[in-house]
């Protein structure tokens, strides 16, 4: 039937199967024809620069072809859809990386140059015709703006978490869990016309602008999620603690205080800070809230105010006469956002793993 | 006192545990208020628009419906198309890093999926707009030159890429994500009898995942979808940057009249707006929260009856 | 420092369910008292009436009265938490606090309540706990390391520390060994037959040979099937129920021809 079965000693339990490390010769030969043809594409002169990523893509789907075919004569059709969903699963994951590293490619190479220039930290907009002007306004309004939003988020969101887990029985319990389900789902640009809407009524104004708005659109966001985290970290705080502090007669609200939540903090602070690194990037509702402007504003209360991933769209929306100086400036305010989201997240990752108490030592 | 019914001891309240029980009470409430807060401003904010009259609505509209209806259309279409792509990927994403990868690199690779929802959606509009775009176009070109008779592939073609197709495949990398995180973990909530019992049975990996593993998962599956549509129904900025809108319904991929999105719309015609047209681009906001609470709604109601078929908790 | 405790035509139901049914008994102070029986008979749960730590589990309530030296636990107006002050408890698996040092864990109840006391007295009242759970030599050294390092044996022990740290009268053990192996189990029965010097202790055991070890009184308890409420079969001195007992089902139980 196949060639491994033509031997002397055949052992009924072996079929034809591939020889070992020939899926990953066959992987990079796939890679390797269609880098091929592609150079060939460029040599001829069809595009400009070879295509990298079409390379990856069009080889990793010949070697899904292949490997189909190669196995289904030497291994058996059962076999050979294996290793098809095999080799299927894995290009997904490749194709899932591709806008991953494209992107990230892109906004380095465009925003890094820019980035380091002495004027990028240092100036505002203001007044700024050439090529110079940074992002000191932008950064001084995220800044003002996101701490806004997490004094506003955290204090509700782990106060209602508490009153879940450890109070929350009945209608209103229900009825809180539901809507924080539904405010899970509010798209961030109606959070930011609801806060543009409640100011414009609160001060009669409909031109009203300021960053506080804009925290609040952004609490509008944030709220559910860390409602979501601290749920689930203080329901994983064991019961057995909370017997233990009941059976020392310690009261309920003591032992909430004293035992379990710092029992759950790492995850809560983990939650917590992953909040902050996707709410740090929301550009629509700040646009509709906060306005934009070029100048440094400290005053959260009353005019507008910029933040860095407003700044990205506007340097790239509104471009002067000379485009490139916006474009610039536009990535290299990507790339620091980007670095800013980060560094959050490995935060978060570090916060958990340094301050989870289970550990002896 | 063999009486049913409990006794109720009145204890002394300590004054600590009202002040704390109190507290927490008051912040869950104040999410019930805030939610009132924004459906009762949007709706206030939106009445103007839905009784203005066929002349003073932007876009020449003749009734408010007129108006948001392209909008809608244009929403639902682009999140489909952007749900059609990601959903067998992170599905394929999910198995890869659930059952496929080896279990010490698998943490590492669901790290690098997650560093994808770390991306401002801005930046993915800028990646969109400037990288995509351009390279794709040249496919489009040659799509609607020999698949011309395809009616979605008809039209005439757009010379910058910037259509609904590079919109629709944005958004689909942009909520590959959140589907693949859950899909994740429902794939390995999985039983382990059920798998032990599928290989012992002679199933090779594949045949495993599909007695054991999808059938378990098909209720989390679709809840995924149900919350990637969710974020790519509101996505703003993404597809307010790629898009190059157009005043149409149309289902034409790859054209360069493409019908625009509720919140892409509101984000590029905020700044402009006055007088009704502000009151418009809210209703069609509170239209969108809407359309996002139905599907999120029908996603909670799978979630929960699978709830009641485990028997998990 | 122990009191007597004295329960009357008690029912503990969860919701509609009756969990256990009409027991009366009375726990002389400075003894050890065994309860035994099989799982799910609600000898745990009796246990824990005996400081209203059922009320912890939603729906959970009882009827009938508990005297501690004559105050009705469930008599009205009466704070459960100044009821567990009195009366402390160990549990199945030891529980200390992860967030806390070993001295803290033993300070735990003391801290909680927001008491202030110098570091005078709490040194005191550490070294005073430890010696009395027999851990003072094993962890004096690292009084400031967490709690999670030590040994099941010697967290069991950490927790009854911090159960007499609070001075109660009465000590209620649920199970206190089955999660430890057979030495660190030897230890807290050492320790159980010296803290009865000051404690009335209540143990429920699944462990025939360690109830005839260390109880002098043991009481078992019996449920005629699933779904029917756990009851008080008998309550005697433990010589007389391992040896001559007068309930033919208690014998069956004690002589492992139970089922």
């Amino acid at each position: 039937m196949t060639a491994v079965a033509s031997g002397r000693m055949v052992n009924s339990l072996t079929t034809g199967r591939l020889p070992r490390g020939s899926v990953w010769m066959l992987l990079i030969g796939s890679w390797v024809l269609l880098g091929l043809v592609f150079l060939f594409v460029q040599l001829s002169g069809a595009t400009k620069s070879f295509n990298l990523v079409g390379a990856i893509f069009l080889g990793t789907v010949l070697f899904d072809v292949l490997i189909f075919v190669i196995s289904l004569l030497v291994e058996g059709v059962r076999k050979a859809k294996d290793r098809l969903v095999t080799s299927l699963v894995a290009t997904a994951f490749i194709v899932a990386l591709l806008p991953l590293v494209s992107l990230l490619w892109t906004v380095v190479q465009h925003g890094l140059g820019r980035m380091i220039q002495p004027s990028f930290f240092s100036m505002s907009m203001r007044n700024v015709l050439d090529g110079s002007g940074g992002v000191v306004h932008a950064l001084y309004g995220t800044l003002e703006i996101t701490l806004a939003t997490t004094i506003i988020s955290v204090p509700i969101g782990l106060m209602t978490a508490i009153y879940l887990v450890e109070y929350g029985r009945g209608p209103l319990a229900r009825a809180i869990t539901f809507l924080v389900d539904v405010m899970t789902g509010i798209p961030s640009i109606v959070a930011g016309l609801f806060a543009f809407a409640l100011f414009a009524l609160l001060t009669g104004n409909p031109g009203f602008r300021s960053g506080f708005a804009g925290a609040v659109a952004l609490s509008v966001l944030m709220i559910p999620v860390i409602v979501r985290s601290s749920e689930e970290m203080l329901k994983l705080v064991a019961n057995e603690l909370r017997e233990a502090a009941f059976a020392l007669g310690v009261p309920k609200w003591l032992t909430v205080l004293k035992v379990v939540l710092p029992t759950a903090l790492p995850g809560i602070m983990t939650g917590i800070t992953l909040a902050i690194a996707r709410v740090i990037g929301e550009t629509a509702p700040l646009l509709i809230a906060s306005g934009y402007s070029d100048s440094v504003n400290f005053d959260l209360f009353s005019n507008r105010m910029m933040s860095l991933p407003v700044f990205v769209y506007t340097q790239y929306a509104n471009q002067g006469s000379i485009a490139e100086f916006f474009t610039a400036r536009s990535w290299a305010a990507a790339l620091t956002l980007i670095l800013i989201v980060m560094l959050l997240n490995l935060a978060a990752r570090l916060v958990a793993r340094i301050f989870s108490p289970k550990l002896g030592r | 006192m063999s009486t049913g019914t409990p006794r109720v001891i009145k204890a002394r309240v300590r004054l600590g545990d009202r002040v704390f029980s109190t507290s927490t009470i008051t912040a869950g409430s104040i999410i019930v208020a805030i939610l009132a807060a924004v459906a009762i401003f949007l709706i206030a904010q939106s009445i103007p628009a839905l009784v203005a009259k066929a002349g003073t609505l932007p876009n020449a509209a003749s009734s408010f419906w007129d108006y948001v209806g392209p909008l809608a259309f244009g929403t639902v279409w682009a999140a489909f198309l952007a749900l059609l792509m990601a959903t067998p990927l992170s599905i394929g994403i999910a198995l890869f890093i659930s059952h496929y990868a080896p279990r010490r690199i698998a943490q590492v690779l669901g790290y690098i999926i997650d560093l994808l929802a770390a991306v401002p959606s801005v930046i993915f509009g800028l990646w969109g707009v400037s990288v995509l775009a351009p390279a794709v176009q040249p496919f489009y070109v040659w799509l609607n030159t020999s698949l011309h008779w395809f009616p979605l592939f008809g039209g005439d073609v757009s010379g910058t890429g910037r259509t609904i197709l590079t919109v629709a495949i944005v958004l689909a990398v942009m909520v590959l994500p959140i589907m693949t995180a859950v899909c994740r973990e429902i794939f390995l909530q999985t039983p382990r009898l059920h798998e032990e019992a599928a290989l012992a049975l002679g199933a090779t990996r594949w045949e495993m995942i599909q007695m054991a593993v999808l059938p378990f998962a098909r209720p989390g599956i679709v809840s995924a979808a149900m919350l990637g549509l969710g974020r790519a129904l509101g996505e703003t900025l993404a597809v307010a940057i790629v898009l190059s809108p157009a005043l149409v319904v149309s289902f034409f991929l790859l054209t360069s009249q493409n019908p625009s999105t509720i919140a892409a719309n509101i984000a590029l015609q905020f700044s402009e707006a006055s007088g009704v047209g502000v009151n418009a681009l809210i209703a069609s906001g509170l239209v969108l929260f809407v359309i996002t609470f139905i599907i999120n709604a029908i996603a909670r109601a799978v979630v929960n009856r699978r709830r009641a078929f485990s028997g998990a908790n | 420092m122990s009191k007597r405790i004295e329960v009357n035509d008690l029912n503990v139901y969860y919701g509609k369910f009756k969990a256990v049914e009409d027991v009366s008994l009375t726990i002389e102070p400075r003894t050890v008292t065994a309860f035994i029986g099989p799982s799910g008979c609600g000898k745990s749960t009796f246990l824990r009436t005996l400081n209203r730590m059922h009320e912890v589990i939603p729906g959970a309530y009882v009827e009938g009265e508990v005297l501690i030296d004559g105050n009705d636990l469930y008599g009205p107006g009466v704070d459960p938490v100044l009821v567990r002050r009195q009366v402390g408890m160990v549990f199945q698996r030891p529980n200390p606090f992860p967030t806390m040092s070993i001295r803290d864990n033993v300070l735990a109840g003391a801290k909680l309540n927001n008491r202030r006391m110098s570091k005078g007295d709490a040194d005191a009242l550490v070294e005073k706990s430890l010696q009395g759970a027999n851990l003072w030599n094993e962890v004096k050294d690292r009084l400031n390391l967490p709690g999670s390092g030590l040994s099941g044996g010697q967290q069991q022990r950490l927790c009854i520390a911090r159960a007499i740290a609070v001075s109660p009268e009465v000590i209620l053990m649920d199970e206190p060994c089955s999660a430890l192996d057979p030495i660190s189990t030897l230890a807290i029965e050492d320790l159980i037959e010296e803290l009865k010097r000051d404690y009335t202790i209540v143990i429920v055991t699944h462990n025939m040979q360690q109830a005839s070890r260390v109880s002098d009184r043991t009481a078992f308890f019996n449920i005629a099937g699933t779904g029917k409420p756990g009851k008080l079969i008998e309550y005697d001195d433990t010589n007389t129920i391992f040896s001559k007992p007068s309930v033919q089902a208690t014998e069956d139980y004690v002589s492992g021809k139970f089922g």
